[in-house]
């Protein structure tokens, strides 16, 4: 008996030990993501996070100090990411977290921050609620939102004639927010559109051959698309090969970013209008630079993931030198209002409701040597798809 | 009309896939009795397999079936590994044992696939012959799915001439209606076991490789495909394999057509319909009742005892140092107590109705979750305050198990497991698709505890007390003539029924009191998170319960505390500590466990230590 109180003491002992040796000479960054679950997602996000801290260190870090990324694996849990997060901030000292992917997991960071009152940005979970409804001060997000996206392919079809509109989307937070900010703006610039079916296959478990005839079934002018991953997958082959796409528009929100065109390779889809990002056509010299350094690095081309991640670590290292400490109140106070050169185009972080404005690529897909693009392609600023300041201000109380 | 009949004919080549993935799974179990959680894994590999075939080949017409042929022949053999390597040398443990090796061998085929293919999802390639369409009553159906469409029956065909016209069928058949006879009569049972593994691997892969056209390949197949084969195993009759067949078919076409009325309810669906199948068919639609098990190795338990003095002063210091942590360490290891002090206690109600109750629930997350959400939702709407909203966990969990407990105590066994497994799916599905009122996977979020609590050592303090009295009630109750009358109706029910002890009222209750401290835990863990999200009822919380009683030793009252309190550190420390590769080696740990300590690790100590024990 006395010899385990020995271990036990020593143990936390030692555990003590851990958690008073970072006052070193390093400012951790605690990074938390699905990469078990979803790992062809969050890897070129870390891979673009890494770069991005590795080119920072190289020019002297910040504050004189080094930056140190800690990587945590949240299992697809959102239960488990906060229990990540507490290790991180009690166990490695870190001085922030940043990261994640799904909108429930990013939610449930938010809730923590604001709880803890510890400074969480949130780099690619889509959820309006993560800065709207449910934000709170210590939450940032720096991707574009679902209303941002959805709001780009709205403007986009609403110039065209069809009226009678159908959605597939997946059951759950993510699917619903883009359907309803989809029919949303879409109603606001049309009022004489019709939506005529909405289809919720349940994630990752899409019946697509079912689907698709349901989908047929309400005879559209056009169809906006949600799924992703292989639920994607499934529903183009389904969809082509009975007929769904001829003669229709097609939307698809997100489809047009490599770590979803890629995977289909000459199945992609062709004349969908998407939100995407074409690395390889972007002639802008920053991104231009940031691309060879990045297959430099990883030997492999750029996702979205990648560039999110790149800039979600070059706005920390800004918010920090902007703050000038790494104290929570300080940095959070520099990050509202906080300007960051990114290789996609300078990024404003709203004080308002704390979303960046990050845009996003919209175009059209087609396939080229036997693998979907994106072409006639055009930037959109983020700043333009967001609502009125007095309608942000309803959607996010208590602020 | 041509609209209605396509989508009829789509239910059924879905239908022809789900039968491919179910067969393997049912012929296993109905022969070795053995629940494999990692047919969901093989028929991964499958695809993984036939995608490799086929992109780098790109065969014709003729060379398209050879190389789905040839995947599923891979996958039987890594079949017979599984088995040879690992699962025959477990035959003799606990029943549902070896649930839990083939858990720890998804793990690991997990990470060796990701190893291989890397982590993009891949996209099948379109079959050589059938990459168009044609048209019926003016509406257009895949080519394939016509293939696919004759696939289902002709694998079932295949699969009667081999049982019906073969002497290896002949003993399956025999080995599925009395193993213990089939191995009396002189048969080679090891042969056979590995045989008839060899064969579900190959279904299995079967499937995985025959859906490639429709699909592709990811690494989320492995669990996504498991609970629907489930399903249909269970709806058809376990072993039964025109039973499986049928069932695909109700479930396909009860799918394609249920979109269209409910294009949201999909998930309930399925599993409210495994249920009403076991209420009016507990055995499934053609399966048979199952024969008691006169496995070797399964005598009667000895009777409980209570803990002795060396026993007692170990639990005495544990307590002691436990009051102390907080003295001397760090939050953070406050934050992980806490979380096996929650654990403990789930995994100790489990146990109350697995071990001495004899009822081996696959369900015990639904009476966890719906305390969880119980507290969740009356903080959230109505603001009530923690205590109370504590109070009310335990109260509906105890609701939820009075109503699924009275269905499912009238089942045993296997098709008991699976009813609480259906039950436990309706609540998460409807946790998880009711958005409006539960807010689906988004959870509840800022559920926090009141101002007395707010400080991680108050509420250290506060679960460890709660947990603490809790398991000393439980293991309590185990002592009085309540906990006595339990372990009659599992030890003979026959003989408790004939000295008047209501056999199934008496599991129902134990059923219920057992959830009512499941529904404790899940209060308890939301407020020391601040929000729940509906993993708390989903299939792995119910399998993390199971690995933890097991592990520990489920034949003894210790085991689900020390497995529980293992099983949780080493998912952390393990998941801290190595992001990439982690659950391979939890799944390699788990596997190494199992093989070395068959009774648990509780199990084993005491069988090293006080071997007079066993003889009682």
């Amino acid at each position: 008996m006395r010899k385990s109180f020995n271990v036990m003491a020593g143990l936390a002992g030692a555990a003590m030990l851990i958690s008073t040796a970072h006052a070193a000479d390093t400012i951790k960054i605690g990074d938390i993501n699905s990469y078990t679950r979803l790992p062809g997602h969050t890897v070129p996000y870390k891979n673009g996070a890494l770069l991005a801290i590795e080119k920072i260190n190289a020019g002297g870090g910040v504050l004189g100090k080094k930056l140190e990324f800690v990587s945590r694996d949240d299992n697809g849990k959102p239960g488990d990411a906060i229990k990540k997060a507490e290790e991180l901030f009690n166990r490695e000292g870190v001085a922030l977290i940043s990261g994640s992917l799904f909108s429930h997991i990013g939610l449930a960071l938010t809730a923590y921050a604001g709880q803890k009152k510890k400074l969480y940005l949130a780099a690619e979970p889509l959820s309006d609620a993560l800065v709207w409804a449910k934000g709170n001060r210590y939450t940032f997000r720096l991707r574009p939102s679902t209303y941002m996206q959805a709001a780009m392919l709205a403007e986009q079809v609403a110039k065209l004639p069809g009226k009678r509109w159908a959605t597939i989307a997946p059951n759950y937070a993510y699917g619903k927010d883009a359907v309803k900010a989809f029919k949303e703006v879409l109603k606001a610039k049309r009022p004489d559109v019709k939506f005529v079916t909405e289809q919720w296959p349940a994630l990752f478990k899409i019946d697509a051959g079912a689907e698709v005839q349901a989908l047929l079934k309400s005879k559209p002018d056009g169809v906006y698309n949600v799924t992703f991953g292989p639920d994607l997958a499934k529903f183009v082959r389904e969809g082509k090969l009975r007929g769904l796409f001829k003669g229709r528009t097609i939307l698809g929100l997100l489809t047009g970013e490599p770590e979803y065109l890629d995977p289909m390779k000459g199945e992609a889809p062709e004349g969908w209008i998407v939100t995407g990002y074409p690395w390889y056509a972007i002639t802008d010299p920053t991104h231009k630079a940031f691309v060879a350094s990045y297959q430099k690095r990883w030997k492999d081309y750029p996702r979205i993931g990648s560039i999110v991640g790149y800039n979600a670590m070059l706005s920390v290292a800004a918010a920090i030198k902007k703050a000038g400490s790494t104290d929570t109140e300080k940095m959070v106070a520099a990050m509202e209002g906080l300007d960051v050169d990114t290789p996609s185009g300078k990024v404003h972080f709203r004080k308002i409701d704390h979303q960046s404005t990050m845009g996003a690529w919209v175009g059209r897909t087609k396939l080229k040597d036997g693998k979907g693009m994106m072409v006639d392609w055009s930037f959109k600023d983020g700043a333009n798809y967001l609502p009125s300041d007095a309608e942000v201000m309803k959607r996010r109380p208590g602020k | 009309m041509g609209f209605y009949f396509i989508q009829f004919l789509t239910g059924l080549a879905s239908a022809s896939s789900l039968f491919l993935i179910a067969a393997g799974l049912s012929i296993i179990f109905g022969v070795t009795r053995i629940l494999n959680f990692a047919h969901g894994s093989l028929y991964m590999l499958g695809a993984y397999i036939s995608y490799w075939l086929l992109t780098t080949l790109s065969p014709g017409p003729i060379g398209f079936w050879l190389a789905v042929l040839l995947s599923a022949t891979v996958v039987g053999l890594v079949g017979v590994i599984i088995e040879m390597g690992l699962l025959r040398r477990i035959y003799q443990s606990p029943e549902l044992f070896q649930l839990i090796a083939t858990f720890g061998v998804i793990l690991i085929i997990s990470d060796i696939t990701r190893a291989i293919w890397g982590e993009t999802d891949l996209v099948g390639p379109r079959a050589a012959g059938l990459s168009d369409a044609v048209t019926i009553f003016g509406h257009k159906l895949p080519e394939y799915d016509l293939a696919m469409i004759v696939l289902g029956p002709l694998v079932l065909g295949v699969i009667w001439l081999i049982f019906h016209r073969t002497r290896w069928g002949t003993l399956v058949r025999a080995a599925t209606e009395d193993r213990e006879m089939v191995g009396a009569l002189g048969v080679n049972q090891a042969f056979l076991f590995t045989s008839v593994f060899f064969m579900g691997a190959f279904l299995a892969g079967l499937g995985g490789a025959a859906q490639i056209p429709k699909g592709g390949a990811d690494l989320l197949m492995d669990l996504n495909v498991i609970a629907e084969a489930f399903v249909i195993v269970v709806v058809g009759g376990m072993g039964s394999i025109l039973g499986a067949f049928l069932a695909a078919i109700i479930i396909g076409e009860l799918n394609a057509f249920g979109i269209l009325v409910f294009p949201q309810m999909t998930l309930v669906l399925m599993f409210a319909v495994m249920a009403i199948v076991l209420l009016i068919r507990p055995w499934g639609l053609l399966g048979r009742p199952e024969t008691a098990s006169r496995a070797p190795g399964e005598a009667p338990e000895p009777p409980l005892q209570r803990a002795d003095k060396a026993v007692r002063s170990l639990f005495t210091a544990t307590i002691l140092l436990l009051l102390l942590v907080p003295l001397f360490s760090s939050d953070f290891i406050m934050v992980i107590l806490i979380d096996i002090f929650i654990f403990v206690l789930f995994a100790v109600s489990l146990h109350f109705i697995m071990g001495p109750g004899g009822l081996v629930s696959f369900g015990h997350a639904a009476y966890y979750g719906l305390g969880a959400y119980a507290s969740a939702l009356l903080v959230h709407y109505l603001g009530t305050p923690m205590e109370l909203a504590l109070i009310a966990a335990p109260i509906v969990a105890a609701a939820g198990a009075f109503i699924f407990g009275w269905f499912s105590v009238r089942l045993s066994g296997v098709y008991f497991a699976m009813l609480t497994l259906a039950f436990a799916q309706i609540t998460w599905s409807i946790v998880f698709q009711w958005g409006e009122f539960t807010y689906g996977d988004d959870g509840i979020l800022n559920i926090w505890p009141s101002a007395w609590l707010s400080s991680k050592m108050a509420y250290y303090y506060f679960a460890l007390i709660l947990t603490l009295a809790c398991v000393y009630v439980l293991r309590r109750t185990l002592f009085t003539p309540f906990g006595y009358i339990t372990r009659a109706g599992r030890d003979s029910p026959l003989r408790a029924d004939a000295i008047g002890i209501n056999v199934q009222r008496q599991q129902w209750l134990a059923f219920i009191f057992a959830g009512a401290f499941a529904g404790l835990a899940g209060s308890i863990y939301v407020f020391s998170k601040g929000s729940v999200f509906p993993d708390q009822v989903a299939i792995p919380q119910s399998i993390d319960g199971l690995m933890m009683v097991l592990l520990g030793g489920v034949k003894t009252l210790t085991g689900p505390i020390v497995g529980a309190a293992m099983f949780t550190a080493l998912t952390d420390w393990l998941s801290s500590n190595e992001v990439w590769f982690w659950r391979s080696i939890l799944g390699a740990i788990i596997l190494a466990l199992v093989i070395l300590f068959p009774q648990g690790i509780v199990g084993f100590v005491r069988d090293k230590f006080r071997p007079s024990e066993e003889g009682g």
